[in-house]
Parts: structure tokens; C-alpha cells; sequence
């Protein structure tokens, strides 16, 4: 038996020449890049013109080239400085001290975005880490998001009480929407994903009816708008109103959760039985994990993480709900499973996941803004992200790279019929 | 045929799982392979049936030098293999199984039944291997299934037959009937390949053993030769290969099983009404072919199958159709039939695995926040005491060997205070020193008082260990023996015959 023999130390190339999860994750973000040029070159009608030329005479195969490089350069200039900094205001605020709410905004809408999807998206991810897929995370966060909104505007007391009674309301919402599919789970083996998925269509439905009906409808509006939250239960901007900046106290709820997730899934034995049910139910049985009571908690926490992230979207972008509260492109609850994937289910993963989302998401409306490709082309970028990022092998192949020694990092659940 | 085998290599990244592996078949031999689990034998044949390439190396048949790229190549060759897990379609015929996808045909394009069982016929009457060519494979015993897929590949003209541990699945009286076809299958003119790592067998039916340990040949042996010599060779030091045990002295009562029903899967009656005692320091060796039922029965025994009726009472306490957990913090210590299944997250550090039905115990766990100084603590103290070869407590179970793996759950079970022990095959797949191993940790529990039922279909495990032998057969106890029975009786009763029928 050779495998008591100590592992080789190993170079730093070597180290990083191996596929391990965090190369693969930034190659695949360079292939996505890449990708999107491509896109960009071959959609562009500038670029194809100055390609159309050299059909007449070689002579246009430099400018080709130009034009191709510029368009692509300007693109991708404009998704850094619309979600980080632009590095010339910076420069004039750094000089001059002023202008800072206008260099910093990119930055602060980025966090803004980032921070619920950081929540919902630790949701999905503790779903994942036990074997779960939680389908329904943006219905269980529109929920939430109605239910912190009804607490936030219908009741009123003073900030202490009312921003964690908000809250708090989020997460039950969530749990309880969550609950549900995970208890049909448990007890009849109705398949999760089915169910939850099924579930976001009855809270839109729900959404829509709760924004039209009296109680809850905003006074004095025909139109699907639910009542304005008071101040005394929204999370403010940190850097006060004046400022424009939109970053708000949510990114210390987001922190907050990130601690939790951290300590449930590494540190505590709740989270050890999760872990163990999703990388081998039937040895969790043998172990005596009861996998009713692993189904029934995962969905009541992933829920409540949806449900608060829903209410933190609420209480610190628009203070109110309307009919079209997490529909397309603002529905994080489904970008929080490719979140999930990409930051591998671990809360630290799952942020800089989050973070490059929201900037592609940020910078990509700041890029159609200005130069006309259209925000899809974000979107693209993070299919093909994401794509790579879930087939190591592909990464493997293209770069040449090396199998990465076997590491105690689970990445994914196990598949439908589980 | 003569087949010769010169300088095989191959190489699995580091790995070399092959190292110049150089062996001769003559014709009409019965030749040998013996290793432990991973030594190569596998790999070996893979290479040879074209399903891997060999880095360096070549095949020579009738002193021609062949390249085989594919395992139709290997077949046409005259090369023909009866894998360890039968490639056979169960609803479909003896015959139908036999010419599948060279079917004899008639006019538009049907198949010609009549001449597919003539030719069946044909074959089973000049090899000795009866057998009907008109059975349903599903109905047949595996020893039976196993003639088909031997009649299969002379079917296809096959001089050279490769057996991949063809004992793995048979009573002893199969394995004699085994045996016997060998015999006149070599007596006939064919040279067969005969891979296994028991010890028994390549004495009563070897005429030239190769050892192979590690991917390299370490020598070769005559039949003669002692099992202890072939085994030293086959693991590299010495070993012994009885168990030594204190003498026999049973306390009270532990276990008692009464008239217990289990269903399987399909919801037919499993388990048909079984009682057996044991007591402290008493090992039980329950005896059977695989598929009796056995796992069943012990599946509803640890709470992870219901128990139709019947009642199961560990030191007087009711604990029929407890959950999991609760049969564990009854005291019940399982070694789990299929380790890797059932036994082990192979993903997760070997010492959360040596906690893994214990991540909640004092001092593992402090208010649901696990103590990890603790469990590494523990995990330390365990991988000396079992003496579990890893890199570190931290490394995955994954990246341990086979008989390592077992050893975590073996120091798991077994440093949790129990009051009972219920072993599933607890040294399936492992090499001669592992089990020595395991054996040995059983045995010196039992002397300590502990009781412990330890399922196994292999004879030789059942006898080394058992202070009495239970035989299941269809669900049903066949006996109660004592170890001191002739090997025949015992496996009269695995294949159902009755106490007084089997002599005992």
C-alpha cells in the first residue's frame, strides 16, 4: 500500500495549472469575455462593414482589425466603468475631493444589485449543498417581499422595532412559501423542482392580486402598486439620501447572512447533516440523518433567506411593491442558481459571484447606454460563464490543464431523480 | 492456443498499473492469475481485450505478434471472456443470449430459432455444459447463467477463455461443477485464464499460477506450492491466514430475532419468518449465496427497511422498526454491506467521516456548533489505533484504498460504545491483509463480550469466524450449525437442502 506517501510539494505553476475550482472559475470568466467579443464582432455593424471591406482590397484588413478591437475595447470599457469606477473621475475626485457620489455610483449600484442576490442566491446554495433544488427562490422572495412591504406600510412604530419586525416578516414569508414544497416532499416524494417551480407562478399570481386589492393597494391608484413603506422600516442608504447613493444598510444583512451560511454549512452539525445528505443520501440514512427532517429544514431556510432577500430589495431600492416586483431580468431568484453554481454553494463563492453578476448586469446597461449593444450581451457573458464553470472538463480541455488533486470540495448535487 | 503476454506496461498518470507484465498460456492450460484487489489483474485483461492500450508491450498469439485495438478484434483473435458480472439479457432465452448479435437468420431478415438451439444443443454436448437452450436467463441459478456465458464465447470459436473471478458468485457445489468444465474445457484443447484471489481454488485447478502484486509479475508457482507461501507472494509479507481465537464463552443473551418478515423492494416476502439468538462474545456467522435474502434481513435489523411483522429485541429492548437513529443510540454498530453506499461520504474528510453518526455527541458538538479540536482529536487517535493509512484526517475517504475505507468504518462502529455488532460482508473486495485485519478486530471485540452477527458469502470467512453458522436460503434459516460441519454440509444447506438431507 503506497498511500501513506506524503503529496509532493507542488510549484506554484503547478498549483495553478491544475484545474482546481477557483482557475477553472476565472478561465471560464475569460472565456466568457472572450465570447462576448466574438459576439460583439460578429453583431456590430460597423466591424462587418470594415470586414465587408477587405472583400474589395487587403489594404482594409488593418482598419478591419481597428475598428473590430475599438468596438469590442469600447464595450468592455463601458461595463468596468458602469459597475466599478471610471479611473478619469477617480482621478478627479482624488485630486480634487469632489464629484465622489459620481465616481462611486457604479460601485454603490453594483452592491446595490449584489447585496439581495447575495442572500438569495446563499439560499440556493444551501439547497444545493444538501442534494436540494430550490426552484422556487424567486417566488418564495416576491413573497417575503409582500410581506415585509404589508408590515412595512400597513403598521407603524418606531425604527427599532419596525425594520426587524419587517424583516423578520420577509423570512417567514419565504419559509412559508418554501415549507410548503419541502413538506409535499417529505411526506408524498412530490420532486422539488416540479413543485417549486410551479410554486412561482402561484405567487405572481398571488403578487398581482395583493397589489389590485384594497387593503394593500397603493391609496388613490388604479395601477398593480402596493402601498410605499415608512421610513421608519426601510434599510436607508449609507451614505444618507443626499448622497444619490443607493447602497444601502442591506449589505450588513447580506454580511450577516453570509456569517450564518458560513457557520450552518462549516461549523455546525445541522449543516454537517446537510452536507452529508446531498453528497450521499443513502449513507445519511445508514447514519441516522432523517431525511424528512434534513427536506423540511433546508426549505424552511433556504425559503427564509429568499423571503428576506425579497424584502431587502423591497425596503432598499423602490419602498414598494408592484406587479412586476422580481419579473424578468429583476428575477434573482433564478439568476441565484447559476449564482449558486458558479460560487460552488460556499457563502464566500456565492459574493463573488454576486458581485460579478451584478457588475455585468450594472455595467451592461451603462454599455447599451452608450455604445448601443444591446444589455444581452451580459447575459451571454454569464451563460457562457456559467456554461464553462459547469463543465470543468471543457476548461480542462481548452486550457491543457491538469487534474486537480482530489479535494474535500462537493460542488454538484446530485441530479433529478435523487 | 498459445498465447503469450511480453512486457505489458500501463500507466494511469502516475499510476503504473501495469509494470511489464510477461506470462505464457499453452494450449489446454489452465493458467493461473492471482493478485489482491488492485494489483492489475483487471487492467491486465482489459489491455489484452483491446478496451485499453498498452503503453509498451505486445501480444503474441501462435507465435504470431497481434495488435488488438478492440474487444470485436480480441473475439475474432479466438480470445473470449466471462466478465465477474455476467453480460447477459435476463427476459431474453438461453439461445437468444447466446447468438445475440450474430443471430443465424432465415428469409426477411428472422431469426432462425431452430438452428440458434441446434447449435446450443451442439455446443453444450461437446463441452459437457448443460443447459437448456430454450430457459429464460432470469430463472436460471447464477451458476447456470454463468455456463451460458462460457457457452457464449465458444459460440464464437473463443481458444482462449479469460474467467474474471468466476467464483465470486457460486455455492461450493457450483464452484466443483465450475471446476469440472474447466477441466474438460481444457482437456478439449482450450487454454483458459483463470483470474481470482482465492487461494483455494488455484491450488485444486491451477497447472501454472502467475502472482502478480502491485502491476508487476512476482513470480510464478506450482500448484503445490503451500496456501501461505502463494499468500505472502500475493500480499508481499507474511500472513496468517487463520484466525486465533479465545475460547468459546458465551454470556447471556443479546439479540434476539423472532419470526421476522421482511419485503424487498419489489414488495415480495425477503426475509420468511427468521428467528436466531445471539449472545454476548459470541460471533454468529450468517452463511448463504448472495441474493437470500441476507441484506434484507439485515437492512430491517438497523432500521433501514420496515419490518412486516416479527419482533427483534437487543438486551431486552423492543427495537423493531426503530429509525436508524434510534438503532444506533440503541447501541447497534453496523458495517454496512456496500461501504461506499452506505458506509462512507466519499467526498468528505475521512475524520468527518469517522463522526458521521456521531456529529452530535459529546464532545463532538456543543449547542449544534461542532467542535473540530475535538473530532480531530478523535479522528487522530482512531487512524493510529486502526492504523488507517491516509495522507491526512483531512484528506477525502475518496482517496483511500478499499481496505483502508473499511477501516475507518470498522474504527468508527466499533470506538462508539455498542452493545451489538452487525456486519454486512465486512471484507468484500479487500486484500488478504485487510481482512486479516478486520478479522482480527472482530475477534478480539468478541473476547472482550461484544456479540455480533457477521453476514458473508464466502465459506471461508464463515468458518474462520463463526462460533455457530446460520445458513439463509430463500429467506429462511436452512440451519444452525456448528463450525466444526464439513465444508459440503454447509453448502448443501446454501443451496437449500435440509438439515437431515445435508448430513448435520
Amino acid at each position: 500500500m503506497s498511500d501513506a506517501a506524503a503529496p509532493p510539494r507542488r510549484s506554484l505553476w503547478a498549483r495553478y495549472s491544475t484545474a482546481s475550482p477557483i482557475v477553472v472559475a476565472a478561465l471560464a470568466l475569460f472565456l466568457g469575455l472572450v465570447f462576448g467579443a466574438l459576439i460583439i464582432a460578429t453583431t456590430n455593424a460597423a466591424v462587418l462593414d470594415a470586414w465587408r471591406a477587405i472583400f474589395h482590397s487587403w489594404g482594409g484588413l488593418p482598419h478591419a482589425l481597428n475598428v473590430t478591437f475599438n468596438n469590442v475595447g469600447a464595450a468592455y470599457r463601458d461595463i468596468f466603468t458602469g459597475s466599478v469606477v471610471d479611473p478619469q473621475g477617480f482621478w478627479h475626485s482624488l485630486t480634487t475631493g469632489k464629484g465622489w457620489p459620481n465616481t462611486l455610483t457604479p460601485l454603490s449600484e453594483t452592491l446595490t444589485y449584489a447585496t439581495p442576490l447575495v442572500i438569495v442566491s446563499i439560499g440556493v446554495g444551501v439547497a444545493f449543498q444538501a442534494g436540494l433544488f430550490n426552484i422556487g427562490a424567486n417566488g418564495q422572495a416576491v413573497i417575503g417581499g409582500i410581506l415585509g412591504a404589508v408590515i412595512g406600510s400597513m403598521l407603524h412604530m418606531p425604527t427599532i422595532l419596525h425594520l426587524p419586525l419587517t424583516l423578520l416578516g420577509g423570512i417567514v414569508g419565504g419559509m412559508f412559501c418554501g415549507a410548503l414544497p419541502g413538506l409535499l416532499k417529505a411526506y408524498t416524494g412530490a420532486h422539488e423542482v416540479i413543485v417549486t417551480l410551479m410554486f412561482n407562478y402561484v405567487t405572481y399570481a398571488f403578487l398581482l392580486y395583493a397589489v389590485l386589492s384594497t387593503p394593500f393597494q397603493q391609496p388613490g391608484q388604479e395601477n398593480d402598486i402596493g402601498r410605499t413603506m415608512d421610513r421608519s422600516a426601510i434599510l436607508a442608504p449609507l451614505f444618507g439620501t443626499k448622497s444619490g447613493l443607493r447602497v444601502s444598510y442591506g449589505i450588513f444583512v447580506a454580511a450577516a447572512v453570509v456569517v450564518f451560511a458560513w457557520w450552518l454549512l462549516d461549523r455546525s452539525s445541522l449543516g454537517f447533516d446537510f452536507r452529508v445528505t446531498g453528497a450521499n443520501p443513502t449513507a445519511a440514512r445508514a447514519s441516522g440523518i432523517s431525511a424528512r427532517s434534513v427536506i423540511v429544514t433546508v426549505f424552511l431556510i433556504s425559503g427564509g433567506l429568499a423571503g428576506l432577500a425579497g424584502v431587502v430589495q423591497v425596503a432598499s431600492t423602490t419602498h414598494y411593491v408592484d406587479g412586476g416586483f422580481l419579473i424578468g431580468n429583476a428575477g434573482i431568484g433564478f439568476t441565484a442558481i447559476t449564482v449558486a453554481l458558479l460560487g460552488r454553494n460556499r457563502p464566500m463563492g456565492i459574493v463573488w459571484a454576486s458581485l460579478l453578476f451584478a457588475a455585468l448586469g450594472v455595467g451592461g446597461r451603462n454599455m447599451q447606454a452608450s455604445t448601443g449593444i444591446p444589455l444581452d450581451l451580459a447575459t451571454v457573458i454569464q451563460s457562457v460563464i456559467v456554461l464553462f464553470v459547469a463543465t470543468p472538463v471543457l476548461v480542462k480541455e481548452i486550457f491543457r490543464l491538469k487534474e486537480a488533486p482530489t479535494t474535500g470540495i462537493h460542488l454538484s448535487t446530485t441530479g433529478w431523480g435523487a | 492456443m498459445q498465447l503469450e503476454l511480453r512486457g505489458m506496461t500501463k500507466h494511469f498518470g502516475s499510476l503504473t498499473a501495469n509494470d511489464h507484465i510477461s506470462l505464457t498460456v499453452e494450449p489446454g492450460q489452465i493458467h493461473s492469475l492471482l493478485g489482491e484487489n488492485g494489483a492489475g489483474k483487471s487492467t491486465l485483461m482489459n489491455v489484452l481485450f483491446g478496451l485499453l492500450t498498452p503503453d509498451e508491450g505486445e501480444i503474441v498469439i501462435n507465435g504470431v505478434v497481434v495488435p488488438i485495438h478492440d474487444s470485436g478484434e480480441a473475439v475474432r483473435r479466438g480470445l473470449g471472456m466471462v466478465h465477474q458480472h455476467f453480460m447477459l439479457v435476463p427476459v431474453f432465452t438461453v439461445a437468444e443470449n447466446v447468438v445475440l448479435g450474430f443471430e443465424p437468420t432465415k428469409s426477411l431478415d428472422r431469426i432462425d430459432y431452430r438452428k440458434a438451439n441446434d447449435e446450443i444443443r451442439e455446443l453444450s454436448q461437446r463441452f459437457k455444459l448443460e443447459v437448456d437452450p430454450e430457459a429464460i436467463i432470469e430463472n436460471l441459478p447464477v451458476g447456470l447463467q454463468q455456463r451460458v456465458e462460457i457457452l457464449k464465447a465458444l459460440s464464437h470459436d473463443a481458444e482462449l477463455l479469460i474467467l474474471d473471478e468466476p467464483t465470486a458468485v457460486l455455492t461450493p457445489q457450483e464452484i466443483d461443477s465450475l471446476m469440472e468444465i474447466m477441466r474438460s474445457l481444457a482437456a478439449a484443447g482450450k487454454s483458459i485464464l483463470f483470474i481470482t484471489h482465492k487461494l483455494k481454488e488455484v491450488k485444486e485447478i491451477a497447472d501454472v499460477i502467475t502472482v502478480i502484486r502491485q502491476g508487476r509479475v512476482v513470480g510464478t508457482a506450482e500448484p503445490t506450492a503451500s496456501e501461505s507461501m502463494l499468500a505472502s507472494m500475493m500480499v508481499g509479507r507474511e500472513v496468517q491466514l487463520t484466525v486465533e481465537k479465545s475460547a468459546y464463552n458465551p454470556g447471556e443473551e443479546v439479540l434476539e430475532i423472532r419470526d421476522l418478515v421482511v419485503l424487498d423492494d419489489r414488495g415480495l416476502v425477503a426475509v420468511n419468518g427468521v428467528s436466531l439468538d445471539v449472545r454476548a462474545g459470541e460471533v454468529l456467522a450468517l452463511a448463504g449465496v448472495q441474493g437470500n435474502g441476507q441484506t434484507e434481513f439485515v437492512e430491517a435489523l438497523v432500521g433501514m427497511r420496515p419490518v412486516e411483522s416479527g419482533t427483534i429485541t437487543l438486551k431486552g429492548r423492543n427495537i423493531t422498526n426503530f429509525t436508524p437513529r434510534r438503532a444506533l443510540d440503541a447501541g447497534l454498530g453496523h458495517i454496512p454491506e456496500d461501504r461506499q453506499r452506505d458506509g462512507l461520504v466519499l467526498t468528505m474528510s475521512v475524520a468527518d467521516n469517522l463522526v458521521l453518526n456521531t456529529p452530535r455527541r459529546a464532545p463532538f458538538a456543543r449547542r449544534g456548533t461542532r467542535n473540530f479540536k475535538a473530532v480531530n482529536e478523535y479522528a487522530e487517535r482512531l487512524v493510529h489505533d486502526f492504523d488507517i493509512r491516509t495522507t491526512s484526517i483531512q484528506a477525502p475517504a475518496s482517496s483511500l484504498s478499499g481496505g483502508n475505507q473499511q477501516k475507518v468504518i470498522v474504527a468508527r462502529e466499533l470506538s462508539r460504545s455498542i452493545e451489538f455488532l452487525v456486519a454486512s460482508q465486512p471484507t468484500r473486495g479487500l486484500d488478504v491483509g485487510s481482512i486479516e485485519y478486520v478479522h482480527r478486530q472482530i475477534v478480539e471485540h468478541r473476547s472482550r463480550g461484544l456479540g455480533s452477527l457477521i453476514v458473508s458469502s464466502e465459506l471461508d470467512e464463515v468458518l474462520a469466524l463463526g462460533d455457530r453458522i446460520a445458513v439463509m436460503f430463500e429467506g429462511k434459516i436452512s440451519g444452525v450449525v456448528d463450525p466444526s460441519v464439513s465444508r459440503e454440509s454447509i453448502g448443501l444447506l446454501m443451496a437449500g437442502t435440509t438439515m437431515e438431507a445435508a448430513g448435520v
